[in-house]
């Protein structure tokens, strides 16, 4: 019982947070970098539940992503589909996309799993870039504003608050599914899959639900970055963006959901707090990385927390 | 050189304010002129960005020294976005919310350049891109101005090129970018009206090591009397050692104004000898004729680039950013204040504007303002560029 209390003051604290943060916020580029935040975080939270709670490796996200973000503005531009029909349909093809390749995928382990996934990725990468008739190739495409009827969603302000509400929303099923059956299957699997097996776990099928889960997540959340953004380019389903969502759960903290939006938060707005030290910006954000690395090996949430604990208990 | 740059930047930022703090209460400090720029200083791109950056702190202090513009200093607000059309979408943010700037110049590719356009149509701010491909202004934005030659131009030079020597069968070699698409599909439009037929059509991808299986295959192609090359960066450099290793030289080779540096025949090693291509007079100043309107200003951006930065060679894409900079203050001064919606309307009646990329006339259905007549024609001979005419 207590442990479900916890689990949504933790819930609540982050709407609250989402809910004040306006207040501190100066000016309509600060709301624009909040906004990004949020949509990061959502991806974060899906792809934690994969990397940080079941424990495999997905290199190839930003495909995900990037599918969303594509769809939406195809669909939209192209076929004049209502934006939230495209993006629905968006997360149902990725989501289908995940599935019918995660059960071979997830037979792979260690490396050969971080190969077989960033494969995928580049792979999305490639077709997005090439296929010039459809997605415009390499110089990218424009999205049309997200709209129902005569309503139309544009001033950054009101995303803040539809990316903030949709985000608190991931994280509280998120939260929900880890506190439920999958999550403890999902955490052995991680501990040992072989126990987990012994233990009457289907392994392949939690695998495999984690992946569509986080997958559909991103897709979700590309077809809302594309909105906001106006503009979509093959860039969003590279390498480097996929290496980026990983960096962040990993620096935020496995497994803690809370850990993937600090980690969210910090590389979203860390290229921003640098940018005024034009030529030492790379060494500032390494030097960040190997920080984390070496003094909270567990990310920032849990050693944290893990501290405030230890001090508390004393 | 960056570093002498920022420390004197630094110094004549701590002079302006120890001035203005002193002079705060006898009259009132009139605030400076932001300019912003997006460019591609590091990353793969940076060729392209970082002597445009050079360019624009060097003018933004010579123009602060000689007393500023409209009677107000300039402010450079200057953001690397190392390439990334995301990165150059936040950073116009922040630019038109946050840093409250007047004009926007940059940014250095085209894909960067598209993905700003919708927000600074919404925000009235005037952009001068210096990326290449025609579609940045066609169809014309209010707002929006590019300083380099399109892609179009320099295909049509070349075609011109080829009709002096009697040549009438081309092929086209190029990668799968952007530009170079671009590039590709403006060649085969144009083909027909210089009386060109295109013989063979080639593409590499732009990690590509080794192009000698499609410069084997145009060889093969009979009849072949030029090459149209489109692409930029590395892979031109491979395209020009595989051409002399097949000894390919009785073809002509064509290359388009991107691929126009110093580092592409130095890299090149002797195997560029004898390719032509379209470029600015910025990058053949001295072998201008002394009647040439573009001399003075070509010599005089070259004498103060060489000196600023360590006798560092110029390049096209700093001229690119020295014609923004300098058509944005020319207009600002036309216009009597730093009126965002005056100043458009200024630059785009820029007329007889002599720059390094050319000569301007601005219209409201030409926001790049330049003719073919602006490109020189030049070899690569003894390891520099030799003007033909």
């Amino acid at each position: 019982m207590a442990d479900f209390a916890k689990r949504h003051s933790g819930v609540l604290l982050l709407a609250l947070f989402v809910a004040l943060l306006p207040l501190a916020l100066p000016n309509r580029f600060y709301f624009d970098v909040a906004t990004k935040v949020w949509l990061n975080a959502i991806v974060c939270v899906g792809l934690n539940l994969l990397v940080g709670y079941a424990g495999q490796i997905s290199l190839g996200h930003a495909g995900f992503f990037a599918l969303g973000a594509y769809a939406s503005a195809i669909l939209t531009r192209r076929f004049e589909l209502n934006a939230f029909v495209a993006m629905g349909l968006g997360a149902a093809g990725t989501g289908l996309l995940a599935f019918a390749v995660a059960r071979p995928i997830l037979r792979l382990k260690g490396h050969y799993l971080a190969m077989a996934t960033l494969g995928l990725g580049i792979i999305i990468f490639i077709v997005i870039n090439r296929e010039i008739w459809l997605t415009g190739g390499p110089d990218g495409t424009r999205v049309p504003a997200l709209a129902l009827g005569e309503w139309r969603l544009t001033r950054i302000e009101d995303w803040y608050w539809a990316a903030g509400a949709i985000l608190v929303a991931a994280v509280a099923l998120a939260q929900n599914l880890i506190g439920s059956g999958v999550g403890r299957a999902l955490r052995a699997l991680n501990g040992s899959e072989v126990a987990a097996s012994t233990l009457g776990i289907d392994t392949a099928r939690y695998k495999a639900m984690a992946f569509v889960v986080s997958a559909v997540f991103a897709s979700l959340a590309g077809s809302l970055f594309a909105h906001v953004e106006r503009f979509v380019t093959p860039a969003e389903a590279g390498f480097l963006r996929s290496i980026e969502f990983v960096t962040m759960v990993v620096l935020g903290g496995m497994a803690s959901n809370f850990g993937a939006v600090v980690g969210a938060a910090l590389l979203t707005m860390l290229p921003q707090l640098v940018a005024d030290f034009q030529d030492y910006k790379h060494l500032v954000f390494g030097a960040v990385l190997m920080a984390t690395m070496i003094f909270l090996p567990k990310g920032l949430v849990p050693s944290l927390t893990d501290l405030v604990r230890r001090r508390l208990g004393r | 050189m960056a570093s002498f740059t920022r420390r004197s930047a630094l110094g004549a930022t701590a002079a302006t304010a120890i001035l203005a703090l002193s002079w705060a209460g006898a009259q009132a400090q009139q605030a400076p002129i932001k300019v912003g720029a997006i460019l591609a200083v590091t990353g793969p791109a940076s060729f392209l960005g970082d002597p445009a950056a050079k360019t624009l702190k060097l003018y933004v202090e010579q123009t602060n020294k000689a007393g500023g513009v409209v009677g107000r200093q300039l402010e450079l607000k200057l953001y690397d976005t190392g390439g990334d059309p995301r990165q150059a979408v936040t950073f116009t943010r922040r630019l038109i919310e946050d840093d409250k700037v007047d004009f926007i110049i940059g940014a250095s590719t085209t894909g960067e350049t598209m993905a700003m356009i919708e927000l600074v149509e919404e925000a009235k701010i005037p952009l001068i891109s210096l990326a290449g491909a025609s579609p940045i202004v066609e169809p014309v934005k209010r707002w929006v101005f590019k300083t380099p030659h399109s892609d179009r131009m320099a295909v049509e030079k070349m075609y011109g090129d080829m009709r002096r020597d009697n040549m009438t069968k081309a092929a086209i070699l190029g990668g799968s970018g952007g530009f170079d698409q671009s590039c590709r599909a403006e060649a085969k439009k144009f083909a027909a009206s210089y009386n060109i037929q295109i013989v063979a059509d080639e593409t590499y991808a732009a990690t590509d090591t080794d192009m000698t299986p499609q410069l084997t295959r145009i060889r093969n192609t009979p009849g072949v009397q030029a090459i149209i090359g489109c692409g930029f960066g590395s892979p031109t450099v491979v395209t020009a050692r595989n051409y002399k290793q097949l000894g390919m030289q009785n073809v002509r080779f064509y290359f388009n104004h991107g691929v126009a540096s110093q580092q592409f025949i130095d890299q090149s090693q002797g195997a560029a000898e004898g390719m032509r291509m379209p470029v600015a007079a910025l990058l053949v100043g001295p072998q201008l004729a002394e009647s040439d309107p573009q001399k003075k200003v070509t010599m005089a951006y070259t004498a103060a680039y060489k000196a600023a930065y360590n006798n560092e060679a110029v390049s096209g894409f700093g001229g690119h950013a020295y014609d923004a900079f300098m058509m944005a203050v020319e207009a600002i001064k036309r216009a009597g204040s730093m009126d965002k919606a005056k100043v458009r309307d200024q630059i785009e009646l820029t007329k007889n504007f002599v720059g390094a990329d050319g000569i301007f006339n601005m219209s409201p259905g030409d926001h790049m303002g330049l003719d073919i007549r602006s490109f020189k024609m030049v070899e690569v001979r003894n390891g520099t560029w030799k003007l033909l005419y």
